[in-house]
């Protein structure tokens, strides 16, 4: 019998051939947790008896969430994790660094077929990789770093497929905001969704992480983009699923006439075509996160706001996903090109959109994010609410002081 | 020895569907290894209220995906510090479900229900069943793996792992 992506996988870590549905113990080839997950990760694994991590060169603690540290009791957290960390002889991306799921995929934590845990729910960010990542709580990847092995349920799997070639000036953002909306926050919940067909093709490593990152938006364990196309700088050898591969859904969309969509608050798939929401009088425009904090993201952004500048009403925030990506953003002249126009550097991580520090927006205000969360208090106010759209719809937005459709900037 | 009551008779606090885990606990409070202010915090831009009137082994009830989006297992370390005992839902989102477990937090999914706010229930957690006992209704709960009944009845993922040093099927 034929098997998916996620079967393959499985099957190649456990040595015998599974399929959905079958429980497995399964070595993990990677695991990580950020400041929001590991001090608790730390106080599991030493309570339930570890006393050293399964490989020092497959785990890495990232201080992403809270980095620096906005106050003296998460400064406290941070040096927990820098003591255990050096205790076990791990590495700790330190403040600034970069946000966890970029910095695996920049130092090679996670490749093409492999399985990796994080103790983070956007995880399966790594299915861009063509890997199946999937996120955990602080407990499990506890026991992770105790054990290397997880225990996991091999999951069904959801094939979508796009036919057609996106059009300029629509994004992998819309396309992935499209899907969320259509499968819905819950219509992937403890399913692997693969994603495959023309559109996703021509994507770029940086847009196939943007569309499996947001994998988690439809509560799926895992979400792998189809190899075909994928470029890395190393050799690899992709995993394809067979053609007889059974499949508990197929989606089929031709996305060749998508126009740019939004997230309407106040939840991810309350999405829309933009045209619903032009107009939307915004405050506050934020890029960044492990979904669109990307070279590409602040490319399309700085081509928007060449030469321009923010609605006086509206202030930007802009959070490079890495130091790697802050300097390459510096050396090509757009994060110039970005502070010219008036947005705010603020230090590479996770910032605004887990609502710790780095921009709480006010009462009544509305934000236009490139995150991947819209939901009530996301960002730290309650009594705001957010949209979410591409970093060019942001950009775009933020010129104009109101949702607007970022094409006619790009074309 | 279980760690777990496994005979649970209390009053329900009936909630809606997608309660995402910002609503459970807001990212900024999360922070933290005391679990006394995240039980201060826990639902509160649900129900403000929550926090004053749960009783210790209150029940959560729910409709579909609860706990959906973020990791953080101090969802349900909340939940269970402000005293509810077990959460009742129609399905959740999987994290939450793992960590729900893995702390010593059952949880029930029983599919489509119409358990009223306030009602008394009684839950049998060995046999998965949940009485409805103002409305005189039993609903049955999808069977967990063995491997987490297990790590259940140890009371936790921590408890297991100590005890026996790595997973059994």
């Amino acid at each position: 019998m034929g098997q998916t992506i996620s079967e393959k996988i499985i099957s190649n870590h456990v040595g015998n051939k599974v399929y959905a549905g079958e429980l497995v113990i399964s070595d993990v080839d990677g695991c990580m947790a950020s400041d929001t997950t590991g001090p608790l990760t730390i106080k599991a694994f030493k309570a339930m008896g570890g006393k050293k991590v399964f490989n020092p060169e497959k785990c890495a603690l990232i201080i992403d969430h809270a980095a620096p540290s906005p106050n003296e009791r998460i400064a406290n957290l941070h040096k927990m994790m820098r003591d255990f960390a050096k205790e076990q002889g791990m590495r700790l991306f330190e403040i600034g660094e970069g946000i966890c799921h970029q910095v695996m995929v920049e130092n090679q934590y996670v490749k093409p077929g492999d399985i990796f845990v994080g103790a983070d729910s956007h995880t399966p960010t790594y299915g861009a990789l063509n890997a199946f990542a999937c996120g955990v709580g602080s407990t499990d990847l506890a026991a992770v770093m105790m054990t290397g092995k997880i225990w996991l349920k091999v999951p069904q799997t959801i094939k979508v497929h796009c036919s057609g070639k996106l059009q300029d000036g629509v994004t992998a953002k819309d396309l992935i905001l499209f899907l969320v909306g259509k499968i819905t926050v819950s219509g992937a919940t403890y399913q692997a969704i693969e994603f495959c067909g023309e559109a996703f093709e021509g994507l770029s490593l940086a847009s196939r992480m943007t569309i499996a990152n947001m994998s988690s938006e439809m509560g799926a364990k895992t979400g792998i983009v189809h190899p075909k196309g994928l470029e890395l700088d190393y050799d690899f050898s992709g995993i394809t699923p067979d053609d007889d591969a059974e499949y508990i859904k197929t989606f089929d969309f031709d996305v060749s006439d998508l126009e740019p969509q939004v997230s309407a608050p106040e939840s991810p798939d309350n999405v829309h075509n933009i045209s619903n929401y032009e107009g939307t009088k915004i405050n506050y425009a934020f890029i960044g996160t492990c979904c669109n904090g990307r070279l590409e993201d602040f490319n399309i952004a700085a081509k928007i706001l060449k030469g321009k500048k923010i609605h006086p009403d509206v202030r930007m925030v802009i959070a490079p996903a890495s130091q790697s990506v802050l300097l390459d953003a510096i050396s090509n002249g757009s994060m110039t090109t970005l502070i010219e126009a008036g947005a705010s550097l603020i230090t590479s991580g996770c910032g605004p959109c887990v609502g710790t520090h780095q921009g709480v927006p006010a009462d009544g205000e509305v934000v236009i994010s490139a995150a991947n969360r819209n939901f009530r208090g996301r960002m730290g106010n309650p009594k705001s609410n957010i949209f979410l759209g591409a970093p060019s719809t942001v950009a775009a937005s933020a010129i104009e002081g109101k949702i607007v459709n970022p094409k006619k900037y790009l074309i | 020895m279980s760690t777990i009551n496994t005979k649970i008779e209390a009053k329900a606090h009936v909630y809606g569907d997608h309660i995402d885990t910002d609503r459970i606990i807001p990212g900024k409070y999360t922070k933290t290894l005391d679990l006394s202010t995240l039980a201060n915090h826990v639902l509160e831009d649900l129900d403000p209220n929550f926090n004053k009137i749960v009783q210790q082994g209150d029940i959560l009830v729910a409709g579909i995906n609860f706990g959906c989006g973020s990791s953080r297992e101090q969802a349900p370390l909340a939940l269970k510090q402000s005293g509810v005992s077990v959460v009742i839902a129609e399905d959740f989102a999987r994290i939450f479900f793992r960590n729900a477990i893995n702390i010593g937090l059952p949880v029930l999914e029983i599919g489509k229900h119409n358990i009223q706010k306030g009602a008394e229930l009684s839950i049998d957690l060995k046999n998965g069943k949940v009485t409805d006992l103002s409305a005189n209704k039993t609903y049955a709960a999808t069977k967990l793996p063995d491997i987490m009944i297990a790590i259940l009845k140890e009371g936790g993922l921590v408890n297991y792992l100590k005890k026996n040093g790595t997973y059994t099927l």
